[in-house]
């Protein structure tokens, strides 16, 4: 992938001669760059994690979300650039307004992700935009039923138990491939996805982060929301925790 | 015999009379000579009065279930109070398809400010202003809705009551009565709390079932079942259906 286009990558709408089109690939890039998120369905829920990088120590604390609410109970995180996935979140919650001012129902995630990523595809086809530069996890909890979907900057999605995007997605995925999702209650689940945030941190290069966590299932009424204050704290605690004694075990080897 | 002048040429302005220019929004709301009639001006299933008022650490918002059909009573269960958030509680009057319009123009409110996640709540000062601009916009296109609304709630701890009409009329009262009601009922509500501004809450909801009572005997578009909705420091409270007591002893003394 990170040969040189050669000329080929100048525009979103043309291809390499080996079938590539590398705007979009570029796009991928971008996302890579940015802090890992990662989301867990579990029997009653769907946790969302994200590792927001802090660039300086004079921003404010909660500054720049990268989770957010689209409706009631819809959540979507991001990695990649946040300017961008503003605007998904935008046309996210337009849509999702949209189809309750016309059913009279919350829109089930199905259709949002298929909206959504019909919306990320049409900018990887014209040479005047480029593609956004983000891929975005959603997630719901409808019918008792725990969703979610990851959607790329190329406009594919796929539904998902477990995933994750961004920096330390590789090290994430394979952590979360370690859990026993079909198992795991949300509760639980709070833990795990903060932990791992926590183990995929690479701390030599990002000095500071903050561990943002939310939830959509039973424990929320099925409402989309952030991680109550003391909960999030005990995630934390136990995480850095976990890190210590990993540590620990690290110098013992030695 | 007086006789009205005729117009100085066809369709064209008649001396002492009003004179419309046609071809102009407002004309063209008229009821013309021709066979089109606009059903879009006036309400269809209409609710009638909303009773509301302060009492001395909340408010109450009381309103019957019934949908007339003109004079029909044809829907016998159409809740028009209602909570909207932990702060807010409303209450509606007039045309109740234009009412459940409005109530999801709020509700989708309520969801886009929650999104938002910056930990603020709607309040019912922002509702009642926002409200106010929707009649009043629709008013100015001709075209209102046909609503009373009364907004009720707790804001800074202090009790608040509005009302905006289909006009965008809007005030703030500790007594608020929409419709027949307005006339019947609130010399009755202001007697009592003339003599005790701060009743407590189990009084303010006896003086609306008192209320409710007087007007199912008044009202000819009233009905004996009804909903009242209290806002106060214990919550939202939204009761229901409520009969009223009926007693028809006095009829049997009419001949």
């Amino acid at each position: 992938m990170s040969s040189i286009g050669t000329g080929y990558d100048l525009s979103a709408s043309q291809f390499s001669p080996d079938g590539r089109v590398f705007q979009v690939e570029y796009a991928m890039k971008a996302v890579e760059n940015s802090g890992t998120v990662i989301g867990l369905k579990g029997t009653d829920g769907v946790v969302l994690a994200a590792e927001k990088l802090v660039m300086s120590k004079l921003h404010e604390p909660g500054t720049n979300r990268r989770i957010f609410n689209i409706d009631t109970h819809i959540g979507m995180c991001f990695s990649g650039l946040i300017a961008d996935a503003r605007q998904l979140v935008d046309i996210a919650r337009k849509e999702a307004s949209n189809y309750r001012s016309q059913y009279g129902v919350s829109i089930p995630l199905k259709y949002l992700n298929d909206r959504v990523s019909m919306y990320m595809h049409a900018y990887t086809l014209y040479s005047a935009v480029r593609p956004y530069g983000c891929s975005v996890i959603l997630a719901s909890y409808e019918d008792d039923q725990p969703l979610m979907y990851l959607i790329d900057p190329s406009g594919v999605n796929y539904g998902f138990n477990g995933c994750a995007t961004g920096k330390a997605k590789q090290s994430a995925k394979t952590e979360i491939e370690k859990l026993k999702l079909g198992e795991l209650s949300c509760k639980e689940l709070v833990r795990e996805a903060a932990k791992i945030i926590y183990l995929v941190h690479d701390e030599l290069k990002d000095k500071n982060f903050e561990l943002e966590l939310s939830w959509v299932g039973k424990d929320s009424n099925g409402r989309h929301e952030r991680i109550p204050e003391h909960i999030l704290a005990d995630a934390e605690k136990a995480a850095k925790q976990a890190m210590e004694a990993d540590s620990d075990s690290d110098t013992d080897d030695l | 015999m007086f006789q009205e002048a005729p117009p100085l040429w066809k369709n064209g302005p008649a001396p002492g009379s009003f004179y419309n220019f046609p071809n102009t929004t407002f004309s063209l709301l008229q009821n013309s000579s021709s066979d089109a009639f606009k059903h879009s001006q006036s309400p269809v299933t209409t609710a009638t009065s909303i009773i509301a008022l302060v009492y001395d650490k909340g408010v109450i918002i009381g309103g019957d279930l019934l949908g007339s059909y003109g004079s029909l009573a044809r829907y016998r269960n159409c809740p028009r109070v209602l909570k909207v958030n932990e702060n807010i509680i409303l209450g509606a009057g007039g045309d109740y398809g234009d009412f459940q319009y409005v109530k999801a123009l709020i509700d989708q409110k309520i969801i886009d400010e929650e999104c938002l996640d910056d930990g603020v709540k709607l309040k019912p000062k922002s509702l009642h202003c926002w409200l106010t601009r929707i009649m009043y916009n629709r008013r100015s296109k001709f075209d209102p809705f046909w609503n009373n609304f009364v907004v009720g709630g707790l804001q800074d701890g202090a009790p608040f009551l509005g009302t905006v009409d289909k006009l965008g009329t809007a005030y703030e009262d500790k007594i608020i009565c929409t419709g027949y009601g307005a006339h019947i009922v609130t010399p009755m509500i202001r007697g009592v709390l003339d003599k005790n501004p701060n009743i407590k809450r189990a009084e303010a909801r006896a003086l609306v079932i008192k209320a409710m009572e007087i007007l199912f005997y008044r009202d000819a578009r009233s009905f004996p079942k009804f909903q009242i909705a209290t806002l106060d420091e214990d919550g939202v409270q939204v009761e229901g259906p409520i009969d009223v007591s009926q007693n028809w002893q006095m009829a049997t003394l009419i001949r």
